[in-house]
């Protein structure tokens, strides 16, 4: 290890990319930020400011990324293990979490009740509900894709299009807004520091230690790479892959949750709306194939964050809300296309005939 | 270029990480014959030939092919048929899920006036050309309704029917049975008279000297030499492919069989089957025996230990093991009953190619400890090192991906796998299929070690002289069928003579 030079050590970091992708969103900021003779590291600058209420909150663009791409990120993990245990993607998240959220609020406010102070039952009776719901929806994609052997784009395009209107169902086709502090908790703050951000950290935290902790990893890497002979060695595939499905829906139960909480209410049609494309994108950010097998969790929150980061950049451009899908495009395929294996490749081949040349001289 | 030269290759040099693949050697193929490239697992032949074809960039070096001006550099197989070279590998790489046709066509569909693909004709084609090779399919079908040889059949009939100049059968015969191999030597000879330069690569040396005019030796990525056929006796190639002269495979013993019958059952079944695979069979196995299953390819050999062992469910019938009956659904109920299974086909079945040598090691271990009693990293590497070195795996490091290794080393993996689970009783299907001699005669001492040890195995195998060499018992196979058992006079003939047919054994 010890002869190994620093620097070769970095450039055989698996999570290098990612880290350079996101560094690099964090430079346009700064260029920006000096271009306009502002001060150039405003990015990374991080206030204490009171709220209109009673406390005082952290506040800064970084704390804004870290908040808003919480949901994101929880999408992420689940997303990432269940790409690595069946090479394909479960598209049903964004509107799982919608449906979570609109269960979770019809059990807080009451059926047919469109807006609440007081809960109908206690919190956490809402909130294990919606969470609840989404493992059921998780089961049910785990179920066709594992034992039914549909494939999961087909299998998730179920309850992609159903969620959200079985959501507006529970709710009788009303936004139900729950005002409701306790309520407001999640999507608000634990002192000065964003309460999605603490459960994001929590549910990052809790599924590395068990990965870390149990063979989960490797199984799950295992089953995805060569499903037959995982059989044969002992494991259940097929068990694995509902597994990870079932957690997918878990984390989008907990998403959908914060996401309520953010707005205090259940809004089926626009909880969640695209998240699945984004929970997909930061697993591809993170250097992970969607081909299955291995994968890296830290690269898969790297890109979920990244994605975050080129919104918020984008707005502290100038950029308007309705524009900004075209430059989050580009900003995509930069960032695909240095982590594409051709690219790569071409620069490997570069950097050997520079050692060649240097080694001649 | 010589007038009759085909190809040559000179001063190849390639690296993979940590290994030096091969390093500046030289090759060359004349029109009409059938060359072999021999050498040990990781000799680099199989390194080589990507060169040839395609697949992997070498570093330096230069490739001629008769006809074309300059040097040549293929960076796909698509490329490398371009020039003429053709390649069928050892494992069948075509698409099991398209017909017979399709595949024969595949990327270059014959095509009618509307530029839609002619479907009638290449059908019509295959079929025909099927039919010429003496292989009898239904172009139609999909591919994978029919056996591993089959396929290969077809990838071989694929190459041909390419008008290639160099045809390269990379372990083309691992997976046929004799009758199958005549049929291809035929095809071969004939093709080698139109002028065509082979490149044929196998461990078989009775096919090296059945069928090649002239033998190309590598050894740890380095040329030995390049002889013709009649210079180089059996001994001499062997010497030259392991640098030493052979301790004949002959020195291994079998344990006395007098012993066995006093020892207690491992394994019972009584009228197992798995509809469609295998007819009901009956079969007892006792402790330190080893028994051999004999049969020709699709006879049913592999498909009665897998009945045995979960990987099939077992429809009707009763198992006993260790004395007690047992129900089986799924491989790790077998494996906890102390089994453990190699399967025959290592690619599909047996690796998990992107993961570690040491994951790859541990791995039905693991399995078998449950997903929440993981082995510490300490262990893991400690297991891992332990088999590397009792089995011999040549490895850069426990942490190199298997699928960098070498096809006889990604087998010594897997049995390295099966072994630290320590089980009571292993099935072994085809363990030395596409293995070198040396290595094939440290699993056969393996095989008799573990025996001695009082475990259990199930040896299925293609080569009947190396069952004979470690067996107590064979069970003899014949159309999914177990149609006897020979447990005395095991002889290559009574062997033979019971596969092929007749009365049934007691």
């Amino acid at each position: 290890m010890n002869n190994k030079s620093v620097l070769t050590r970095i450039k055989n970091w698996n999570l290098l990319l990612p880290v350079v992708s996101l560094l690099l969103v964090m430079a346009v900021n700064i260029i920006h930020d000096a271009a306009i003779g502002a001060n150039p590291l405003s990015f990374f600058m991080i206030t204490l400011r009171q709220t209109t209420g009673n406390g005082t909150i952290l506040y800064g663009r970084i704390i804004d990324i870290l908040n808003r791409g919480s949901e994101v990120a929880i999408l992420a993990i689940g997303m990432t293990l269940v790409v690595s245990s069946s090479a394909g993607t479960d598209i049903s998240v964004g509107s799982v979490m919608s449906l979570c959220a609109s269960f979770c609020c019809m059990l807080l406010a009451g059926y047919g009740v469109s807006s609440t102070t007081t809960l109908a039952v206690p919190l956490i009776v809402g909130i294990l509900g919606g969470i609840f719901i989404g493992v059921l929806c998780g089961m049910f994609n785990g179920t066709l894709v594992a034992y039914f052997h549909i494939q999961p784009m087909v299998a998730t395009l179920i309850l992609f299009s159903a969620a959200r209107a079985i959501g507006l169902l529970l709710c009788n086709d009303l936004i139900v807004y729950v005002r409701n502090e306790a309520f407001g908790f999640f999507g608000g703050y634990i002192g000065v520091i964003p309460t999605a951000f603490v459960i994001a950290a929590l549910c990052i935290i809790v599924t590395s230690l068990f990965l870390k902790k149990t063979a989960m990893g490797m199984y799950i890497q295992s089953v995805g790479i060569n499903p037959k002979a995982s059989r044969i060695a002992g494991l259940n595939s097929k068990r694995m892959i509902f597994m990870t499905y079932t957690v997918c829906g878990l984390f989008a139960g907990i998403a959908g949750i914060v996401a309520a909480s953010r707005i205090t209410s259940a809004d089926s049609n626009n909880i969640g709306l695209y998240f699945e494309m984004d929970a997909i994108l930061s697993v591809a950010l993170g250097g992970n194939s969607l081909g299955g097998g291995k994968f890296s969790l830290a690269g898969s929150i790297i890109g979920a964050y990244t994605i975050q980061a080129i919104t918020t950049t984008l707005y502290a451009l100038g950029v308007s809300s309705t524009q900004a899908p075209v430059f989050k495009a580009i900003i995509v395929i930069l960032i695909v296309a240095i982590q594409a294996p051709p690219l790569r490749a071409f620069f490997k081949r570069r950097s050997a005939a520079k050692q060649v040349k240097g080694a001649a001289v | 270029m010589e007038g009759n030269v085909v190809l040559t290759a000179r001063g190849i040099s390639m690296t993979f990480p940590g290994v030096k693949a091969l390093s500046n050697v030289d090759f060359t193929l004349r029109k009409g014959e059938i060359h072999a490239l021999m050498g040990e697992n990781g000799a680099g032949k199989s390194t080589l030939i990507k060169c040839l074809t395609g697949i992997n960039d070498f570093e330096s070096g230069e490739i001629h092919v008769d006809g074309i001006s300059g040097p040549v550099k293929n960076h796909s197989t698509k490329d490398a048929q371009e020039v003429g070279i053709s390649t069928v590998y050892q494992e069948v790489n075509l698409c099991p899920n398209l017909s017979v046709a399709e595949n024969l066509f595949i990327g270059r569909e014959p095509m009618t006036k509307l530029h839609t693909i002619d479907r009638r004709s290449y059908n019509k084609r295959s079929q025909k050309i099927m039919d010429e090779l003496g292989i009898a399919v239904d172009v139609t079908q999909n591919l994978e309704n029919y056996s591993l040889a089959i396929q290969q059949m077809v990838a071989i009939a694929r190459a041909v029917d390419m008008e290639c100049k160099v045809l390269i059968l990379d372990e083309p015969t691992s997976s046929l049975d004799d009758e199958e191999v005549e049929k291809l030597f035929t095809l071969m000879r004939a093709l080698r008279d139109k002028g065509v330069g082979i490149i044929f690569v196998t461990h078989f040396l009775e096919q090296v000297y059945a069928v090649c005019d002239r033998i190309t030796v590598l050894r740890d990525g380095q040329l030995v030499g390049e002889y013709p056929i009649a210079e180089l006796p059996r001994v001499k190639l062997v010497a030259a492919m392991m640098g030493k002269n052979l301790d004949d495979l002959a020195e291994i013993q079998k344990e006395s069989i007098e012993n066995v019958e006093q020892k207690e059952l491992e394994i019972s079944a009584k009228g197992l089957s798995h509809t469609g695979t295998i007819k009901p069979f009956d079969i007892d196995i006792h402790k330190g025996e080893v028994v051999g299953i004999a049969g020709l390819l699709g006879s049913g050999r592999s498909e009665l230990a897998r009945a045995i062992y979960g990987a099939d469910k077992a429809n009707t019938g009763t198992l006993k093991v260790d004395g007690k009956e047992v129900k089986i659904n799924q491989p790790i109920d077998a494996m906890n009953l102390g089994m453990g299974m190699l399967p025959d086909d290592r690619k599909a079945e047996g690796i998990i190619a992107d993961l570690s040598v040491r994951e790859n090691i541990i791995l039905a271990l693991q399995a078998k400890r449950g997903m929440f009693k993981q082995l510490s990293r300490a262990k893991q590497e400690e297991i891992a090192d332990r088999y590397i070195d009792l089995v011999r795996i040549k490895t850069p490091n426990p942490e190199t991906m298997v699928k960098q290794l070498s096809g006889g080393n990604q087998q010594k993996v897997i049995l390295a796998r099966w072994l630290a689970t320590n089980p009571d009783f292993l099935i072994l299907d085809e363990p030395t299929r596409g293995i070198d001699i040396g290595t094939k005669s440290e699993i056969q001492k393996l095989i008799v070690e573990l025996a001695s040890q009082g475990k259990s195995i199930l040896f299925i195998s293609s080569e009947i002289s190396e069952m004979l060499r470690t067996c107590n018992r064979m069970a003899i196979m014949r159309d999914g069928e177990k149609v006897g058992e020979l447990d005395h006079d095991l002889t290559q003939e009574n062997v033979m003579k019971a596969i092929a047919g007749g009365e049934k054994e007691a």
